[in-house]
């Protein structure tokens, strides 16, 4: 274990030197994809619950085929699949695109984060209660505003937990982007062993690491519901982003009390 | 001829990879009952043992906790025949992947499990107890029944990430579909058109599947009124 | 000049009428009660106005503007202009049964919303409006950053009750406010809504309070399936009343 830690510790971290690398380049890939799929998946979203098949019927086959896959097949599809082609080879651009690993594999993410969380957010959507859509039309929201006062605010706080799920299960998945020839922990845990034959300790080690950055994830979105959530929480509960402290009337709070036994 | 006569191999390996599913799921609802059981036991040691189990699992990604316990387990059974100053026994690919995904996913329906049991109203174990089934019989006759409904979205789900995870089998080199398709392409250079294959073919196990769990909750839920939305 | 005329409204859910013909008035300062019992259309009546049922035949007009309508499916009738009905309805501020709070925005944005992303109004003159209007209805500012689900279903209301006064309607409409309340709860809505008919606005309200629509109203209308059976000054409907159904329906709820 110290021999591998003592070898390999930078380009596990960030860099072997040449490249980005280990948990840097793990963390990038994460961060990449998640943005893209999280931007896209917002209006496709809305194209999901919308009462036009039109927009409605694409966005769910686009789901229906992405989910319905397993994103190592996806990522053979961008990463071999497609450079194969012809179509791509003769293309200056596409050529250039699809020939880096790191491009396919990041395309490929992207779409597939972006179909998980499409649907997560269609069923917020569809979650919001009736009466406040209702209370929207009727103080004159176009459905523009409604959208973006009162659905989509109250849809993507509601969504947060299931989310969450999917930000750490995306982490997982970038597990398998050393197919794709990509640097990730991984990868150099793979070197490593090759180099060691110490298979435990190196893969332990990769273990260890996405051990701790999913504590990490879990955490500051524990956080986070804990801030944007805090219309659904019990009432007695202090604001300090931590414990839910119960406060009776006897603590030293004494303004959440009074209120109470103002109405 | 559209698959270049790689059809039967091709259906070959989907057998393979629904054999390697179905086992591992065999695998996995054992192992994941008795982590539930583990979870929610009085002993401290066991739920200790049981909590890690789970929280470790569940950090790791399958394709890393796949590569230790494939090869730790070679070596483990390495260690043993010598030991024993028995032949070495190779694990084969499947068996390796079968435990190997069971036990991953034993983490997943142990949190399953845990959840459903939680959700079954305690007045029914009560009354069980109170009309003079044993603890035997209050499990296999009220709880288990009842729990199986609320498992079953969490069950369903599972199964689906699990029947794609097996794609990654395919790494510590079991034949199965994706494997004879990557083959298959290389060897005709119609890598794209055979991926395409694999995909399809994973499209139409996760259909079914999805079939076949709507029927399923369709069974579990009698005598349930749900609301009409 | 009639600020909310509805003439002849007739609302249909596939082969059953619910509402046969009802229409009402509305000058300056009315607050006009709609009783009756429940499935006799009270509520429809009152969500057609503002088009969150569409009628299948009538006409409404908001200070002389009639709401151009057209003919859509089912034979029910269509706002033909979108920007003219949305200018309406903020016109038209309604308070609900169930409140109907946003659920994610505190008190305060609860109250500014509307001013500031449909009637435009700048951030700072909504937030001062919006406090007015609480202290108004009875809340004081250590309310105004908490959450609609922390509070009383009776402050919830309140809240509902400030969030229609900020928009500065022509008129507003109840819908059976009070129902959803816990009996000690219903007082201080009553209270908040009396406070608001002594300052003269417009109001149509749907309720089954009888003391408020006795006490408070100028106008009541009784409605029996789908019709107006009996309407007239409050006094005169509860205390002289001509129609039998109505006497039964006020026996029944006199406790």
């Amino acid at each position: 274990m110290i021999d591998i830690i003592q070898q390999f510790w930078r380009a596990f971290l960030w860099s072997d030197g040449y490249r980005m690398t280990g948990v840097a380049m793990t963390l990038w890939l994460l961060a990449v994809s998640i943005s893209f799929g999280f931007v896209l998946s917002v209006p496709l979203a809305v194209a999901r619950v919308s009462a036009h098949k039109c927009y409605a019927w694409p966005v769910w086959l686009f789901t229906y085929v992405f989910r319905g896959t397993p994103l190592y097949v996806q990522l053979l599809l961008f990463y071999s699949g497609l450079y194969s082609l012809d179509v791509v080879r003769d293309h200056q651009l596409l050529n250039a695109f699809f020939r880096d690993g790191l491009n396919c594999t990041l395309l490929s993410f992207a779409l597939n984060t972006c179909a998980y969380t499409t649907e997560i957010f269609a069923g917020a959507i569809k979650a919001t209660p009736h009466g406040e859509i209702e209370a929207g039309r009727a103080y004159g929201m176009t459905p523009f505003t409604l959208y973006r006062c009162v659905i989509l605010p109250s849809a993507l706080r509601r969504a947060l937990p299931a989310y969450s799920n999917e930000v750490i299960l995306m982490l997982h998945a970038t597990s398998v982007a050393f197919v794709a020839t990509v640097p990730d922990i991984l990868k150099i845990a793979r070197d490593a062993n090759s180099a060691t034959y110490d298979t435990f300790d190196a893969y332990g080690l990769a273990a260890l690491l996405y051990l701790c950055i999913s504590f990490i994830l879990v955490a500051l979105f524990r956080r986070a519901e804990w801030r944007l959530l805090a219309h659904l929480r019990p009432m007695n509960t202090e604001h300090d982003g931590h414990r839910q402290r119960d406060l009776s009337p006897s603590s030293k709070n004494k303004d959440v009390a009074n209120v109470q036994t103002h109405g | 001829m559209i698959l270049d006569g790689f059809g039967p191999l091709i259906l070959a390996g989907t057998w393979v990879t629904i054999e390697l599913a179905v086992l591992s799921l065999l695998v996995a609802f054992v192992i994941g009952l008795i982590g539930a059981g583990g979870k929610m036991s009085s002993n401290p040691l066991i739920k200790a043992i049981a909590t890690l189990y789970t929280t470790l699992i569940r950090g790791v990604p399958d394709l890393v906790l796949m590569l230790l316990i494939f090869y730790s387990l070679q070596i483990g059974m390495n260690n043993i025949t010598e030991a024993l100053h028995a032949p070495q026994i190779d694990l084969d690919p499947m068996t390796s992947g079968v435990l190997t995904l069971g036990f991953i996913y034993g983490a997943y329906f142990a949190e399953t499990f845990r959840g459903a049991f939680l959700s079954v109203p305690k007045g029914q174990i009560e009354a069980g107890i109170a009309y003079g089934l044993s603890s035997w019989q209050v499990f296999h006759r009220v709880q288990f029944p009842q729990m199986m409904r609320f498992a079953l979205p969490g069950i369903s789900n599972n199964w689906q990430v699990m029947l794609k995870a097996t794609a990654l089998v395919s790494i510590i080199g079991l034949a199965d579909v994706i494997k004879i398709a990557i083959d298959a392409g290389r060897s005709t250079y119609r890598v794209f058109f055979f991926t395409l294959v694999a995909a399809v073919v994973y499209l139409v196990l996760t259909t079914l599947s999805h079939v076949v769990l709507v029927w399923l909750e369709r069974h579990y839920s009698a005598g349930v009124r749900e609301a009409e939305l | 000049m009639y600020k909310l005329t509805v003439e002849d409204l007739h609302k249909r859910y596939g082969a059953h009428e619910v509402l046969k013909g009802v229409s009402l008035k509305a000058k300056a300062g009315d607050v006009i009660s709609i009783i009756g019992s429940s499935g006799s259309g009270k509520s429809t009546f009152l969500r057609c106005i503002n088009f969150l049922e569409k009628p299948n035949s009538g006409v409404i007009a908001l200070n002389g503007e009639t709401v151009r309508l057209q003919a859509g499916k089912n034979g029910e009738l269509h706002p033909a202009d979108h920007k003219q009905l949305q200018r309406i309805r903020t016109k038209l501020a309604m308070v609900f049964q169930h409140f109907n709070l946003w659920g994610h925005m505190t008190v305060l944005e609860n109250v500014t919303e509307a001013p500031i992303h449909v009637l435009g109004v700048s951030r700072e003159e909504a937030r001062h409006k919006a406090i007015d209007y609480l202290r108004k209805v009875g809340l004081d500012e250590r309310t105004y950053k908490m959450y609609p689900s922390h509070l009383s279903g009776g402050q919830q209301q309140r809240v509902a009750i400030a969030r229609a006064l900020a928009v500065e309607p022509e008129v507003m409409l109840f819908d059976e406010p009070t129902s959803a309340l816990d009996p000690e709860l219903v007082g201080e809505v009553l209270h908040v809504m009396q406070d608001l008919a002594e300052e003269g606005r417009t109001m149509v309200v749907v309720t089954h309070e009888m003391g408020f629509a006795r006490n408070v109203s100028t106008h009541t209308l009784f409605l029996h399936q789908g019709l107006v059976e009996e309407e007239g000054d409050p006094e005169q409907v509860f205390t002289q009343t001509k129609s039998e159904r109505l006497r039964q329906f006020l026996s029944g709820s006199l406790k």
